[in-house]
C-alpha cells in the first residue's frame, strides 16, 4: 500500500482498488454531515488492509462508497478505481457485474442478510447464474464446492438460514461472496456479532482463502486486536480520515498518533501486569460529525494536545519506514 | 481472629432447566441451562463470569435476580435463602441490581435521565430529597456537573454516558450486589476501559460485591478478582484472575484463552463445531467431544480417556482458591487421586 499516483493499468500489475482523495457526506435538513473527508490509498492483488476506527469513524461509509453502495441522500466525491477501471462512472449494469466478479462485500449480521424463506442452495445459486452463465446447469455443483471451500458439508445446501447457527450463517455469505470468484473481498465488520471461539473460526477461515485464492482483502472492524492477527497493512481511522497507517504489527504494539495509542491501550494483553485491575480508557467521546471541532479532530480527548492542534488539521506525514502518521507531534521527541 | 463472614452471595448446586417450547409434550428435550453450579462472591470483590453463548451464564445471573427459579439447588444472598414471596423479592431486588448490555434498550427513550434515575427510587421509596440523590448518583456514575444531564434524553448523550446512566440508576438503590451483563460490549473501545474503570471505584468506594458476566477475557484481566469459567451449564474452573489466566488448568480454559487475539504466547486451538447443545449434554466429561487434550491423545498417554468418556469429572483444588474440572488434574503421578479432593 501507497500513497504513490494511481497507475493501475487493467489487468496488468497495478493496484486492484485505488482510491483518492475520497469524500462522503450525507444530507440531512440540517445541512450536509460528512462522513469521509479525503481518504487515499492503493491495495495490490493479494494484499490486505485493515481497517480500524469506532463507530462514526466513516469506515462503513467508505467501504460502501467503493462499490457504489450509499443511499441517495450520500454526496461522493473522489475516485474510485477497481482493477484500474473508475467506479463512480461504471453503468448501473456494469457496475452489478463487477460487484460480484471483481470485488465482493460481507456484511456484519449475516441473519440479516440472507432470505429467509430461500435455501442456501438457491441463494448461492442466484449470484451464480446471474453472473457466470458459463457454469449454468452445474450450478449445484458449484455450490457445493463453495460450502466445502467455507468448511460446510454439502448437505448444508438444502437448509434454510433458520436452520443454521450465526457461524455457519457467516460461512454461507463468505461462500456467496466467493461464487463469482472475485479478486478484491471487503469484509466490514463480518465478525462482531459472533462469539469468540466462532469468531476465531471465521478469521482462521478468511486467512486461508486470503493466501489459498490470492484474495485482496479489505478488513473493517473496530476491533483493532483481530486486525493485527490477520491484516498485513493497518489503517486508523479517525473523525473521516486516516491518522495512521502501516504495518500492522508496529502500528500495534508501537503507535505514532495519541489515538492510535489509546485505542490499542483499550484491547489489553491478557497476562501482562500492565493492564491488571488497571482499564485503560479515553475521556470524552468520538467526536459528532455534525460539531467537529476545528483543527486536528482528536484536540479535545488527546492527551499530548500542544496549542498548535486546534488551528490546524494535520495532514499524514512520514513517521518511520512504510509508516504515516497525522499528528504534529511525529518526529518531535516527546 | 473471629471466623470469615459467609460471602454476600452463595450458590450451591444449582439447577436451572428449560422444556423447549410451550407445548412441550411429556419427552420434549428438557435444556439444562444451569447444571449443578457452585459459585460464592464475596462484599468488595468483582468475579467474571466466562464462556460462550449458550453456556447457562445468562440464565445463571437471571436465576441469581430471582428471575428464575433453580429446580434443585440454593442461593443464598447474605446468609438467607432468596425469597420467593413477591414483596419479598422486590425487596431483594433493591439489594441484587442488573446492568445489562445495551444502555439505549434498558432506558426508556421518552424519559429524562432524572426521570431514569429517579424511578427506582419511586418504585422502592427511598427516603430522602430525591433530587439530591439522583445529582449524587449521577455525579458518582462521572455525569459532572449533573444538573446538566437531568433533562437530557437518552438519545442526546452518547452511548458510554448512557450506559453511565444505567450504572447511576442500579447504584442509586445503594445495592449490595451489582450483576452486569456484558456491561461494555456495546461500546466504542476508547470508552469501554472509561467504563469499567467506573466499575473498580465503585467497589472500592462501597465495597460493593459485583458478578460481571463476559465473554471477554481482557475485560476479566482488566477488573475482576477471581474468573469462573462456564461450560454447558458447569463452572469447570474458577480461582484468582491471575491463576486462571495465566496457569489454565482446564482444558476449556487453554482453548479460550489460546484464541484472545491479544495473547501471542500459546498456539491457537479453534474449537471446531458450535457451542454445544443443553438439551443433549454428553456423557462423561461435558467437554470431551470438542476437548483438545482427547482429541490430540495427551488424556490418552495420562491414561485417563476412558474416564473423560464415562465420568462427569468434579472441582478439584489445583492451587489455592483455585479449583477445576478436568481428569488431567487428577492423572499425574504426583498428586495420587483423593489427596486433593473437595474445593
Amino acid at each position: 500500500m501507497s500513497t504513490v499516483e494511481a497507475a493501475g493499468t487493467r489487468g496488468g500489475v497495478g493496484p486492484i482498488l485505488s482510491v483518492r482523495d475520497l469524500h462522503v457526506s450525507y444530507e440531512t435538513r440540517e445541512g450536509p454531515v460528512p462522513a469521509v473527508r479525503g481518504i487515499s490509498f492503493d491495495l495490490g492483488p493479494g494484499e490486505t488492509l485493515g481497517i480500524a476506527g469506532e463507530s462514526g469513524c466513516g469506515k462503513s461509509s467508505m467501504a460502501a462508497a467503493v462499490l457504489r453502495l450509499l443511499p441517495p441522500e450520500a454526496v461522493v466525491s473522489g475516485e474510485v478505481r477497481l482493477d484500474g477501471e473508475d467506479v463512480f462512472a461504471m453503468t448501473p449494469g456494469r457496475l452489478r457485474a463487477v460487484r460480484w466478479t471483481e470485488a465482493a462485500i460481507i456484511f456484519q449480521g449475516a441473519m440479516h442478510a440472507l432470505n429467509p424463506v430461500w435455501k442456501v442452495k438457491h441463494q448461492i445459486g442466484e449470484a451464480i447464474e446471474l453472473h457466470d452463465p458459463k457454469v449454468a446447469g452445474k450450478t449445484r455443483t458449484r455450490v457445493d464446492e463453495l460450502l466445502e471451500q467455507v468448511g460446510l458439508p454439502a448437505r448444508r445446501a438444502e437448509a434454510y438460514p433458520h436452520q443454521l447457527s450465526g457461524g455457519q450463517r457467516q460461512r454461507v455469505m463468505i461462500a456467496m461472496a466467493l461464487a463469482c470468484r472475485p479478486r478484491l473481498l471487503i469484509a466490514d465488520e463480518p465478525t462482531t456479532a459472533l462469539d469468540v471461539m466462532v469468531q476465531a473460526q471465521v478469521l482462521a477461515l478468511l486467512a486461508e482463502l486470503q493466501t489459498d485464492l490470492g484474495l485482496a482483502m479489505v478488513f473493517i472492524t473496530h476491533d483493532l486486536s483481530v486486525l493485527t492477527s490477520c491484516c498485513r497493512e493497518l489503517a486508523i481511522m479517525y473523525a473521516g480520515r486516516i491518522v495512521e497507517r502501516g504495518p500492522s504489527h508496529q502500528v500495534f504494539v508501537d503507535p505514532r498518533h495519541p489515538y492510535t495509542r489509546a485505542l490499542a491501550a483499550a484491547f489489553p494483553t491478557v497476562g501482562d501486569p500492565r493492564f491488571r485491575k488497571a482499564p485503560l480508557g479515553l475521556p470524552g467521546d468520538p467526536p459528532d460529525p455534525r460539531a467537529r471541532p476545528g483543527g486536528c479532530p482528536f484536540t479535545p480527548r488527546c492527551p499530548d494536545a500542544q496549542s498548535e492542534c486546534s488551528a490546524e488539521e494535520p495532514n499524514l506525514r512520514v513517521a518511520g519506514p512504510g509508516r504515516e502518521a497525522a499528528c504534529v507531534l511525529v518526529g518531535r521527541t516527546r | 481472629m473471629n471466623p470469615p463472614p459467609s460471602p454476600l452471595l452463595e450458590l450451591h448446586d444449582v439447577h436451572v432447566s428449560f422444556t423447549a417450547g410451550k407445548h412441550a409434550r411429556s419427552g420434549a428435550p428438557i435444556a439444562r441451562a444451569v447444571d449443578g453450579v457452585d459459585l460464592s462472591v464475596d462484599r468488595g470483590e468483582i468475579v467474571a463470569l466466562v464462556g460462550e453463548s449458550g453456556c447457562g451464564k445468562t440464565t445463571l445471573a437471571r436465576a441469581i435476580l430471582g428471575l428464575e427459579q433453580p429446580g434443585r439447588g440454593q442461593i443464598r444472598f447474605d446468609g438467607e435463602a432468596l425469597p420467593t414471596s413477591s414483596k419479598g423479592l422486590r425487596a431483594y431486588r433493591r439489594r441484587a441490581q442488573m446492568v445489562f448490555q445495551d444502555p439505549t434498550g434498558a432506558l426508556n427513550p421518552r424519559q429524562t435521565i432524572y426521570e431514569s434515575v429517579a424511578e427506582g427510587l419511586r418504585i422502592h421509596k427511598i427516603d430522602g430529597d430525591e433530587e439530591e440523590l439522583v445529582a449524587g448518583a449521577l455525579s458518582r456514575s462521572g455525569l459532572r456537573p449533573p444538573e446538566q444531564f437531568f433533562l437530557r434524553y437518552p438519545h442526546e448523550i452518547s452511548g458510554g454516558q448512557r450506559q453511565r446512566v444505567v450504572i447511576a440508576g442500579a447504584m442509586a438503590l445503594e445495592p449490595a450486589l451489582l450483576v452486569a451483563d456484558e456491561p461494555v460490549a456495546s461500546l466504542d473501545a476508547s470508552v469501554r476501559g472509561e467504563i469499567l474503570r467506573l466499575m473498580l471505584g465503585l467497589v472500592e468506594q462501597t465495597n460493593i460485591a459485583m458478578l460481571v458476566v463476559t465473554h471477554d477475557l481482557g475485560l476479566a484481566w482488566n477488573i475482576a478478582d477471581r474468573v469462573a469459567v462456564m461450560y454447558l451449564g458447569r463452572i469447570v474452573e474458577v480461582g484468582p484472575t491471575e491463576q486462571v489466566l495465566d496457569t489454565p488448568k482446564h482444558p476449556y480454559t487453554e482453548a479460550l484463552l489460546s484464541v484472545v487475539p491479544e495473547t501471542k504466547r500459546m498456539e491457537q486451538q479453534i474449537l471446531q463445531g458450535e457451542p454445544p447443545d443443553p438439551t443433549r449434554v454428553p456423557a462423561g466429561c461435558r467437554f470431551h467431544p470438542r476437548c483438545p487434550a482427547l482429541a490430540n491423545g495427551e488424556a490418552a498417554r495420562l491414561g485417563i480417556a476412558a474416564r473423560c468418556e464415562s465420568e462427569d469429572p468434579q472441582p478439584i483444588s489445583v492451587g489455592p482458591n483455585h479449583a477445576a474440572a478436568c481428569h488431567r488434574n487428577t492423572a499425574s503421578p504426583a498428586e495420587p487421586p483423593g489427596t486433593a479432593h473437595g474445593t
